[in-house]
């Protein structure tokens, strides 16, 4: 989230879209009920199904899953074609004033970018998605934002596309319906209104994910929403710490604090360095990636201790490195491409902490086979589930195997649940908060961090009494806890702010941070190993003032929900990310009656400022500093690998051709796998467009263990569409079968009004779907209902988020 | 506010002495902020020790048909269809807590059922005999008789939480605080704000649920349909059965009968049932 | 569940048609409401370990005080004094308590063997001793000292791991740390992308 929870009640419209926040996130979802009671705020709902977010909202609009960059494409284009755009935010906060380079085209017919290359398909050459360059190295820019090739101009061309009946068409809604909501979001533009977007996976689960929020990101900086009270764009996130094991690298290609993992051709820490800092494209860009290195060494310095040396480049050398792969680029190790390199038995051990790749993975079946080849498992869990019991007869059964045909060893350890240890979750406000142990873990239940511990001093012991490959990374590793096979995770916070190793200097020669404190601010993280952190961006949670992820103190002086000493929020304990913008170029808020921060004659005041706290607005510094640019991207130059700009593409199943351009129908970037499994099904077989959704009684997989949860919604359903239930003989509360070319998966129909008929590209499309929450193990009636028994493994070329959303299906009755 | 719990009426018993005079109670049930989430449904049981129910998707979001024993709320989905689009309603379904209480009235078995001063109506199981008059007294068809255990349950409002100045467990957890708690005064107003504001946004027919013919109820509701409560499962204009009235009402010229009565009626269930059942 | 709505419903008042009959004021008696669940226990703040709101719940237990009796969660309710929930919870967090005392909840190590159809029960040690046995295993099997142009990457991409999205920040961390800067595996995910 940009701003947070309690900062919604700020908004004046809400536009909940590609996310059911009243099903989801019910207690996040109050201060929409807050802004509406207390500031008559509008609360626009944009979903293929009207869902409870739905029920209580002042507008509703029903899209065809997959389609909102059409339908955000054409609010960009209602905005910018009615000057219904916060002019000079956007003259001063964005990248619209940038002139972009000659070769950039992009061809509407085709509908592919420039650097397509045709014969093997691909976008080869990215280099013509950029700007043009003054002799500095700086981005040229034209302040009147009138050049033909002004980002301004190019953005205003390229949406001119996505009119009100071409939206209809794509979206399969009434033109006036898109017209209804376009003028309440819209409605935002002035100074004095604020909106905000809050969405979750329901627009991460798509083959053009990250496009489908950078036209969010759009919208909301032509309406000048970003930084300011009541606005940003607010991912509403999954998980209890989803956010946290982002931050803190559990993901194979960042470390801990969205560092880049070091790559085969980064031989050396410089080489590393100067491969991954960003270069300023403005002279008054913060730039504040320039920091890097101080950041990395302090991680390495976290991680390797006293074996971390100038001489050895800080033990970079010790720490893994991202390999090449066969083709070009490096391997892929995300999710689904792990279950990809698996299924081909490239892997042959494999752990499991809390998570139930069976279940929550794109197309079980694949799993299945592919858990089936490894030479082992282990799970950690508090319940037993699918992943842990792959073997079991049922489940083998959907890969047409037996238990016996199962040669992996699997360990099943039970863990303690959250309860059961203390230690910090980040939830989506980025609010990193402390909870503390309440019980013992039952029986011989054990935390992870002991789990972890134990395998880890284990195998070090057996290295230090067998030798063994390359044992140097293991023996070296800084494992300085009090009681190593049960760390102390305050120790370990501690470890994660980090401290000064030796007196830290400024420029000046002058010590800012004595040796042995704790770190209170990123910048005096140093390069020169002086400092230890193992991730920059917490730095602050934990300084010598104590553990601030434990304060609770509800305080609110700003009456605006920011709660500045409740807990720590990253970074630097800033609520609004990107504030700078909040205020006009002169340092006034835009509305002052909802300030985040001004400029008082000497230094910002408010929340946190996103900008060095004494540079005055005459300085003239950029508003977003982790941006070389200074300012926000309108059109992003190469970052993304399938285009500088959102354009509608179709779900990699769709029942239509894309009418923007038939013969470009799907993500040209998308790049499928090629299994047995991985297939893909067509219009005239599986003619419906299916959905996969949570609800809120449940949670995920865990909450059917739960008989509560049980109670209230015992079973696995199918939501259809009144029209096609009666075409297809099918009432309500009748078993019903959803098959995809993958497989199927049975279940209760539910017959509603709540989906309605839709007419797409002059064809009337059906929509269905289901939610998750069901499998083989738990109480009550399981039946072996796993949503993604007919999920495509299709993955995003960016994010690789799988397309669990706007996939195509047949029903049956049975 | 209601930290004291006097009482005002027993079942089967003459008015007792010493009545002061105290703020009543409410629970407001805005229907316009509910998300069905369903939090006030298990909120309840988990406070209250209530087993879970075994249940079956029926096709709707809707967990059970009614409530039971063991289930004192349920959230009622019902679709609408009106000129301007199609509307998901949810109504918070529980005992409404009359301030004219067909239930007590109804009641023949002393101390079963008392009305507080506050206004909450409570059973009191120990002195329940299972006859189940009080569910032909409902207008709103809330109290639920346990087969296991042959007494009669529904919401207590929360007495043992409210007496210590907690709000009702199931208002505690409302995550949009389309629950609120507090005196009838103050949930009347917050009612009739939440209507004005609901007039404003397009729905001039919202207006606040208070039913006159039970003397109002310790439930005050806000309805965007106002003038159609059935749509949300709530009858029109309730009143406390004829029958009931009349029966009682001929007891209580008899005076002290009503006391006999509650003798009777638990001679006749000891007769029936034997020794006090344990609890389940 | 049905012991403690026993003891829970004993509070209530006692002897109501006696008294009654004998013609006693009854407001004494009546207003002897039912016991208040949570009036003797121990209150820990946690987090509710759901969704990504992330919820301030105190999680009630009973016994932390006794000698030899372990402590019991009775009840988890949400935190008032939390600025985003206020108190609030949803369907999901009022109901914690089952998700702590369960009785599907895991308790010892199991153990399937290759090939078989059944778990068995093993004890720690051998566990933790045959999982870094297979952990060493693989990794001096198929560590990547050098890649195919000779540059030493020290990379173990043979072993996967995936985890944490409910779990601390410091597990987190630790997992990090541990396989990544440790063992060298690449192979290491979570939920975010799903």
């Amino acid at each position: 989230m940009t701003n947070g929870w309690t900062d919604i009640r700020n908004a004046d419209v809400v536009l909940a879209m590609g996310g059911n926040p009243a099903e989801n996130h019910p207690v996040g979802f109050r201060f929409v009920m807050e802004a509406r009671r207390n500031r008559n705020a509008k609360l626009v709902c944009i979903d293929p199904r009207f869902t409870r977010t739905a029920a209580v909202a002042d507008c509703f609009v029903q899209i065809r899953v997959g389609t909102d960059i059409a339908f955000l494409g054409g609010l960009i284009h209602y905005a910018l074609s009615r000057n219904r755009v916060h002019d000079d935010y956007v003259r001063a906060f964005t990248n619209a004033t940038f002139l972009l380079k000659e070769s950039y085209a992009f061809d509407a017919e085709k509908g592919l970018f420039s650097g397509w290359n045709d014969e093997s398909k691909s976008y080869t050459d990215t280099s013509s998605w950029g700007y043009e360059l003054d002799e500095r190295g700086f981005a040229k820019t034209d302040p009147a934002m009138q050049h033909p090739r002004s980002v301004f101009q190019v953005m205003k061309a390229f949406y001119a596309r996505y009119t009100p009946d071409a939206v209809a068409n794509i979206c399969g809604c009434r033109a006036e319906d898109f017209l209804k909501a376009a003028d309440l979001i819209t409605s935002t533009h002035t100074r004095d209104r604020a909106g905000t977007i809050m969405y979750a996976l329901g627009w991460t689960h798509h083959s053009h994910s990250v496009q489908l929020i950078h036209a969010a990101a759009m919208q909301q900086l032509l309406l000048g929403n970003i930084g300011r009270a009541g606005g940003g764009v607010n991912a509403l996130r999954g998980h209890a710490n989803i956010q946290g094991g982002t931050d803190c690298g559990v993901a194979y290609h960042n470390l801990p604090g969205y560092l880049p993992i070091p790559k085969a051709d980064h031989e050396s820490l410089d080489a590393f360095v100067a491969a991954v800092t960003p270069k300023p494209l403005s002279p008054t860009a913060t730039n504040f990636w320039s920091n890097t290195d101080r950041f990395m060494v302090s991680q390495l310095k976290a991680y390797y201790g006293a074996h971390a040396t100038r001489e050895n480049g800080f033990g970079y050398r010790l720490h893994p490195r991202l390999p090449q792969a066969e083709a070009a680029g490096y391997e892929n190790w995300s999710w689904a491409y792990m279950f990809d390199h698996m299924y081909h038995g490239r892997m042959e051990g494999f752990f499991s902490f809390g998570m139930n790749p069976v279940s929550n993975g794109p197309h079980s079946k694949k799993a299945v086979a592919a858990l089936s080849k490894l030479k082992w498992l282990v799970v950690a869990e508090n319940f037993e589930q699918e992943t842990a019991a792959f073997w079991r007869d049922d489940i083998q059964a959907l890969v047409d195997k037996k238990p016996e045909d199962v040669q992996t060893e699997v360990f099943l350890l039970p863990a303690a649940n959250f309860a059961e240890k203390d230690g910090s979750f980040v939830n989506s406000a980025r609010w990193i908060q402390w909870k503390w142990k309440a019980v013992d873990p039952p029986g011989e239940a054990k935390p992870d961090q002991e789990i972890i511990a134990r395998i880890f001093l284990k195998v070090r012991e057996l290295y230090e009494q067998e030798g063994g490959r390359r044992p140097d990374p293991i023996r070296h590793l800084n494992w300085w806890y009090t009681n190593p096979a049960q760390p102390s995770l305050d120790e370990v916070a501690k470890e994660i702010n980090g401290w000064a190793i030796g007196d830290v200097r400024d420029a000046a020669g002058s010590v800012v941070v004595r040796a042995g404190q704790q770190l209170s601010r990123a910048a005096d993280a140093r390069a020169d190993g002086s400092t230890l952190s193992g991730n920059w961006l917490y730095i602050g949670m934990y300084t010598d003032a104590g553990n601030l992820t434990q304060r609770r103190t509800a305080a609110d002086p700003s009456g605006l929900g920011r709660h500045p000493e409740w807990a720590f929020s990253w970074p630097a304990n800033r609520r609004i990310l990107y504030n700078r913008c909040s205020a006009d170029p002169e340092g006034r808020p835009w509305d002052p009656s909802r300030p985040a921060i001004a400029w008082s004659g000497s230094r910002w005041t408010g929340d946190v400022p996103d900008i060095t706290a004494d540079s005055p607005p005459s300085a003239g510094l950029g508003a977003f500093m982790m941006l070389p640019e200074g300012v926000a991207r309108l059109f992003v130059p190469g970052q993304f690998v399938d285009g500088p700009w959102s354009e509608h593409y179709e779900p990699s199943e769709s029942p239509v051709a894309n009418p923007l351009h038939p013969t470009q129908s799907a993500n040209p970037a998308v790049k499928p796998f090629r299994t047995e499994y991985d297939v893909l099904g067509t219009a005239d077989e599986y003619p419906i467009v299916c959905t996969t959704y949570r609800l809120t009684e449940h949670f995920h997989y865990w909450t059917k263990n739960n008989p509560y949860s049980m109670q209230l919604q015992p079973e696995f359903f199918v939501e259809i569409p009144e029209q096609l239930a009666a075409d297809k003989g099918i009432a309500n509360g009748d078993r019903v079968r959803v098959s995809s070319a993958r497989g199927f998966v049975e279940g209760r129909a539910m017959v509603t009004r709540r989906i309605k008929p839709m007419q797409v590209a002059g064809k009337t499309t059906y929509q269905v779907g289901f939610p998750i929450h069901w499998g083989f193990l738990g109480r009550g009636k399981q039946q072996g209902a796993l949503a993604n028994l007919v999920t495509p493994t299709i993955v995003d070329p960016n994010s690789f988020a799988p397309e669990y959303k706007g996939f195509l299906v047949k029903l049956e009755k049975l | 506010m209601a930290a004291t719990l006097n009482i005002v009426r027993v079942s089967a018993s003459p008015p007792a002495a010493g009545i002061r005079s105290e703020p009543t109670i409410a629970k407001l049930v805005d229907t316009s902020t509910c998300i069905g989430c369903k939090a006030c449904e298990v909120a309840c049981q988990e406070w209250n020790d209530l087993p879970p129910e075994t249940t079956v998707q029926m096709g709707t979001y809707q967990t059970m048909p009614d409530m039971t024993s063991n289930v004192w709320n349920l959230i009622r989905f019902s679709e609408h269809d009106t000129d301007d689009g199609f509307h998901w309603l949810m109504r918070k379904d529980q005992c409404m807590h009359c301030a004219e209480p067909g239930c007590l009235i109804a009641c023949p078995a002393p101390g079963a059922i008392v009305q507080y001063a506050n206004g909450i109506v409570d059973f009191h199981q120990d002195a329940c005999i299972g006859c189940g008059y009080c569910m032909t007294g409902c207008p709103f068809n809330v109290p639920k008789f346990a087969e296991k255990t042959r007494r009669v349950y529904k919401c207590t409002m929360c007495v043992d939480r409210v007496a210590v100045g907690l709000q009702p467990a199931c208002v505690k957890a409302c995550p949009t605080s389309c629950l609120q708690f507090g005196t009838k005064d103050a949930m009347l107003q917050a009612a009739n704000r939440r209507v004005e504001q609901l007039k404003e946004n397009g729905f001039p027919q919202a207006a606040v649920y208070d039913p006159p013919g039970v003397g109002g109820t310790s439930v005050v509701t806000v309805l965007a349909f106002g003038d159609r409560p059935e749509l949300y499962g709530l009858p029109a204009s309730p009143v406390v059965p004829r029958a009931v009235l009349f029966w009682k009402g001929a007891l209580k010229g008899i005076g002290n009968l009503a006391i006999a009565g509650g003798v009777l009626a638990a001679a006749v269930h000891f007769i029936r049932y034997g020794r006090k059942q344990k609890a389940p | 569940m049905h012991t403690s709505r026993r003891e829970f419903l004993k509070g209530a008042t006692t002897g109501g048609v006696a008294l009654s009959v004998l013609g006693f004021d009854l407001t004494a008696a009546m207003a002897q409401v039912r016991e208040l669940k949570i009036a003797r226990t121990t209150e820990t703040r946690s987090t509710c370990p759901y969704c990504s709101v992330s919820c301030g719940v105190i999680i009630h237990t009973l016994g932390d005080r006794s000698r030899n009796v372990t402590p019991t969660v009775v009840h988890v309710e949400g935190d008032p004094d939390h600025p985003i929930n206020q108190g609030t919870l949803c369907p999901k967090g009022i109901t914690l308590k089952q998700n702590i005392v369960n009785d599907r909840r895991l308790t010892k190590v199991l153990y399937r063997a290759p090939g078989t159809r059944a778990w068995q029960e093993r004890p720690w040690d051998w566990a933790v001793d045959r999982i870094a046995r297979l952990v060493k295993d693989a990794r001096d099997r198929d560590l990547i000292e050098r890649d195919a142009r000779g540059r030493a990457i020290n990379a173990l991409t043979s072993v996967g791991v995936i985890g944490g999205c409910t779990d601390t920040n410091e597990i987190n961390y630790l997992l990090v740390k541990a396989f990544r800067a440790g063992l060298g595996v690449i192979p290491i995910e979570q939920q975010s992308r799903i």
